[in-house]
């Protein structure tokens, strides 16, 4: 099983993306599931090593040419479309 | 805890704006008066609205107010202000606004925890709405605990 590098994404990678990442672990933990969380800003995240990304329809452009998988999130706070937007995606490629 | 964060001074309730700028203006005059950024941090949180996009609005009605450390924060802050009626901030999923959160940090890493103490207390929808409908500073500080 592996520990994917899950990237958090916002416009300076410490507010939004930070409160996405919250939601984002709480899911992880109640589905017994383990990986890398981080928070990226618009400028560093397309630089970074990752398995998949988090982020707002506004972010989602910046990685329309990457194969990894992106998870649109309009609601940030909402763990319940984390948890059906993004498991499915998780458990694949921890399970891969 | 939410509550060690939050005072009365960096509250303000049923603001009455009419644009984004505005309300965005409101919560930042909240952080500068309280000692806790410069007034360019303001402008910064307008800029970085305008330059990125609606992003911040981050769940329905909600707005995540902020800039980097670097645009002139001195402290760690959070404000809220409510609004008496809701504006856009050109966010498909989540306009209009009628909660604004504006938060500084002086480094990357010293809001951490306010912003885990601010998502735990937001996950739950109910306070959420507690918060955009409270008639008193009162009633939001015995709801943060």
């Amino acid at each position: 099983m592996k520990k994917p590098r899950v990237m958090m994404v916002c416009g300076f990678g410490l507010g939004s993306s930070m409160i996405l990442k919250l939601t984002v672990d709480g899911v992880l933990k109640e589905n017994g599931l383990s990986a890398e969380t981080f928070c990226a800003d618009a400028t560093t995240a397309t630089g970074e090593a990752y398995d998949m990304v988090f982020t707002s329809k506004e972010m989602a452009n910046l990685f329309k040419n990457t194969p990894k998988p992106v998870v649109v999130i309009e609601n940030f706070l909402s763990k319940q479309e984390v948890l059906e937007k993004g498991l499915p995606v998780l458990r694949k490629l921890i399970e891969e | 805890m939410l509550s060690n964060y939050l005072s009365p001074e960096v509250i303000q309730l049923k603001v009455n704006v009419n644009s984004w700028q505005e309300a965005v203006r409101a919560g930042g005059e909240l952080l500068l008066k309280a000692g806790k950024c410069q007034p360019s941090y303001i402008e910064a949180m307008i800029r970085a609205v305008q330059e990125m996009g609606a992003y911040m609005v981050l769940a329905p009605g909600l707005a995540l107010a902020h800039a980097r450390p670097e645009d002139g924060a001195s402290l760690v802050g959070l404000s809220l202000v409510t609004l008496d009626h809701g504006v856009n901030f050109g966010s498909e999923a989540n306009d209009p606004v009628t909660m604004v959160i504006s938060f500084c940090a002086p480094d990357h890493h010293s809001h951490i925890e306010m912003l885990q103490a601010l998502a735990e207390f937001l996950m739950s929808e109910e306070n959420q709405q507690l918060l955009k409908t409270a008639q008193s500073v009162e009633e939001v500080l015995s709801a943060v605990g």
